[in-house]
């Protein structure tokens, strides 16, 4: 038996046979590029995901109120008064893992210049907000800690609010500007950040001092958030557990007691969103594989035809001097042959589909060599596993009967 | 002939009392009952019979095809019993040559590749060498132009011829033909015996089936068999040259 002759046998048929062939290999082909675009995306996606969220500071630490049942009603979390400039002060002198901490105050307005008027969120902080969300400044320069004990009316905004109360273009720095009719003097102007993963625009934003807002803008004693930053990445869940302790202390939660605030870091945010990509990754794999199997099918069926088809040819085989191995091995090639064929097919048009989902539909996608390994070697695994049974049953066959048969 | 005969004795094929029976539900059909002979190299034997006479089963006995159920079968010096399929297989691959009346040439595929095939189960033969013998053999059979050709760019004759070569590109000890010229007229009929007869002179050893008596009289030994028994089994006295034959028909009228 010689491979390479059985080979050739195999290459002839598929040859003379190229429409059928074509046709069969169409399952693989969309199987096996339908699980390379779908991991692409998917992949894609968690990484974009990742990497969106780290540029909002990945060892970004949030304090928030959550809701805790009192007299039977359960009030929404952004209603909760409970998080107090007190709690602030205790997380930013006991806590270790944590660098820097802001109180955070933040409600919505209309910024106004002259005849210019634009709607945005107003967040009010202390001067650490810029170190902890990483941002720099485009020109001017951030409120003193001064400017926050005395509740200056100075304001730092984002590029879409310069842009949509600047128009002409002029410098902003210096310039007053009113916030729900409270002016506000621009003393800086951010960098630009873009939109972030929640399709959220990061540059419509005007900062100024907590104090300032907490006053004169919302009229209120109480914070919204805390928000800190990890000493480092690594150090985000031990921040959590040691911030934890101090609110529940804080707040004199005794064990077994829900807690009435909530401790998150942009790493379990992270996760949540990865673990989520990941179902849906598996998801549309799974849907893929169902085509692959379709493709493995269609070949089974094609090589029972082909087998039939050519049963006098295989008496003749066997007449000639073909050992059952020699037919068997001839069936399973071609079997083999047609599902790796498809399967590169299979690969170069799944690539094409990334390219042209990334750049057209502009969607993230990342193929990985892993992708293309595995739908390659369930490919070739295909060819074997539907290709066995039939061409078994060819390399059975009586000589005799097989050469009788019309 | 005598002299023919004491000359080459060694023996090709050699039968002792085989049987052959099949059970088919509850019924046992005794297909072969008990038949002996010996065939020499460089015979040209014709087996004759009607339908039913059991020669299609000795046919696939002596092809290795088939098994007998007993008795003893000898090819070659070789005993073909109780010998595995790959066992067959080899022996059909080394030492039979196979003519069919359907001729059984691989469709679109050339006659050199046609005639090829049986080298292509043989792993002591090169591609090269495997080439060589295929061209040497389509020569023998006279159709050294139309290598390339498909079965369906061939006629009848042609396609016979393809598969006479094809049949000793192996160099077989014998060549089984089973009803070889069943699908021919009269003429092409006689240009394929006058090849088995050149081969035979060239001292290739031909076993012959056909229900035609007008054939049988081209080889020089006849057996016939009757419900799976030899009831004759001569040599032909009266040897007729196929090509002789062959210019005394009728010139076709074209």
């Amino acid at each position: 038996m010689r491979l390479l002759n059985l080979f050739k046998i195999a290459f002839k048929a598929i040859v003379l046979n190229k429409m059928r062939t074509l046709l069969t290999m169409l399952g693989i082909i969309i199987g096996v590029a339908s699980v390379i675009a779908m991991l692409a995306i998917g992949e894609g996606s968690k990484e974009s995901i990742r990497e969106n969220i780290s540029a909002m500071g990945s060892n970004i630490i949030t304090i928030r109120p959550a809701t805790t049942t009192s007299s039977g009603v359960r009030p929404s979390a952004a209603e909760m008064q409970t998080l107090t400039l007190k709690d602030y002060e205790a997380v930013k002198d006991q806590a270790t893992f944590l660098s820097y901490a802001t109180p955070l105050v933040n409600g919505g307005g209309q910024v106004i210049n002259g005849s210019n008027n634009w709607p945005s969120t107003i967040y009010g902080v202390n001067p650490d907000y810029l170190k902890i969300k990483v941002v720099d400044l485009q020109s001017g320069s951030m409120f003193t800690d001064t400017e926050v004990k005395t509740a200056a009316k100075v304001a730092l905004i984002g590029q879409t609010v310069v842009d949509n109360v600047f128009p002409d273009g002029q410098d902003p720095i210096g310039q007053m500007i009113r916030f729900n009719n409270i002016p506000f003097k621009v003393i800086g102007v951010l960098e630009v950040k873009g939109e972030n993963t929640f399709g959220q625009d990061q540059d419509d934003v005007v900062i100024a001092p907590y104090t300032t807002v907490q006053k004169r803008i919302l009229a209120i004693d109480y914070i919204n958030q805390i928000m800190a930053s990890a000493v480092s990445e690594d150090d985000a869940p031990n921040a959590v557990t040691e911030v934890s302790e101090i609110m529940r202390i804080q707040h004199k939660i005794s064990n077994g007691n829900n807690d009435d605030f909530s401790v998150q870091s942009m790493e379990e945010l992270i996760s949540t969103f990865s673990s989520t990509s990941e179902m849906l990754t598996l998801l549309l794999v799974a849907v893929a594989s169902i085509s692959l199997l379709i493709g493995g099918i269609g070949i089974m069926n094609i090589m029972y035809v082909s087998v039939k088809e050519r049963t006098k040819e295989i008496g003749l085989r066997m007449a000639v001097g073909a050992k059952g191995a020699d037919i068997l091995m001839q069936f399973l090639i071609e079997a083999i042959l047609i599902s790796i064929t498809g399967g590169v097919l299979g690969v170069l048009l799944g690539l094409s589909a990334t390219v042209f989902i990334e750049n057209f539909l502009n969607w993230p996608t990342s193929v990985t060599l892993f992708s293309i390994v595995i739908s390659f070697a369930v490919c070739a695994v295909t060819g074997i596993f539907f290709g066995w049974y039939p061409a078994r049953k060819a390399s059975a066959l009586d000589p005799i009967t097989a050469l009788r048969y019309e | 002939m005598e002299d023919k005969d004491n000359m080459m004795s060694k023996k090709i094929i050699k039968i002792e009392d085989l049987k052959r029976e099949f059970t088919m539900g509850a019924e046992t059909v005794r297909a072969l009952r008990g038949i002996s002979f010996t065939i020499n190299e460089g015979e040209f034997v014709t087996i004759m019979g009607s339908s039913g006479s059991g020669k299609s089963t000795l046919l696939n006995i002596l092809g290795c095809l088939d098994q007998p159920t007993s008795g003893l079968y000898e090819i070659d010096g070789l005993k073909v019993k109780d010998l595995s399929r790959n066992e067959l297989a080899t022996i059909r691959n080394e030492k039979i040559g196979f003519i069919f009346q359907s001729y059984n040439l691989l469709a679109r595929t050339s006659a050199i590749e046609n005639v090829e095939l049986p080298l292509i189960y043989n792993s002591k033969v090169s591609t090269e060498e495997r080439r060589d013998r295929a061209i040497k053999a389509l020569k023998m059979v006279g159709l050294e132009n139309r290598m390339d050709h498909t079965p369906s760019q061939l006629s009848g004759g042609q396609q016979q011829r393809v598969a006479i070569a094809r049949s000793l590109v192996n160099n077989p000890v014998m060549i089984l033909a089973d009803e070889a010229t069943g699908n021919l007229d009269t003429r092409t009929a006689y240009e394929i015996m006058s090849i088995f007869q050149d081969l035979n002179k060239q001292g290739i050893t031909i076993a012959f089936v056909t229900h035609e008596p007008d054939i049988a009289t081209f080889s020089s030994r006849t057996i016939v068999l009757k419900d799976g028994k030899v009831i004759k089994d001569d040599l032909n006295q009266d040897v007729q040259s196929a090509a002789e034959q062959l210019a005394k028909l009728p010139k076709q009228d074209d």
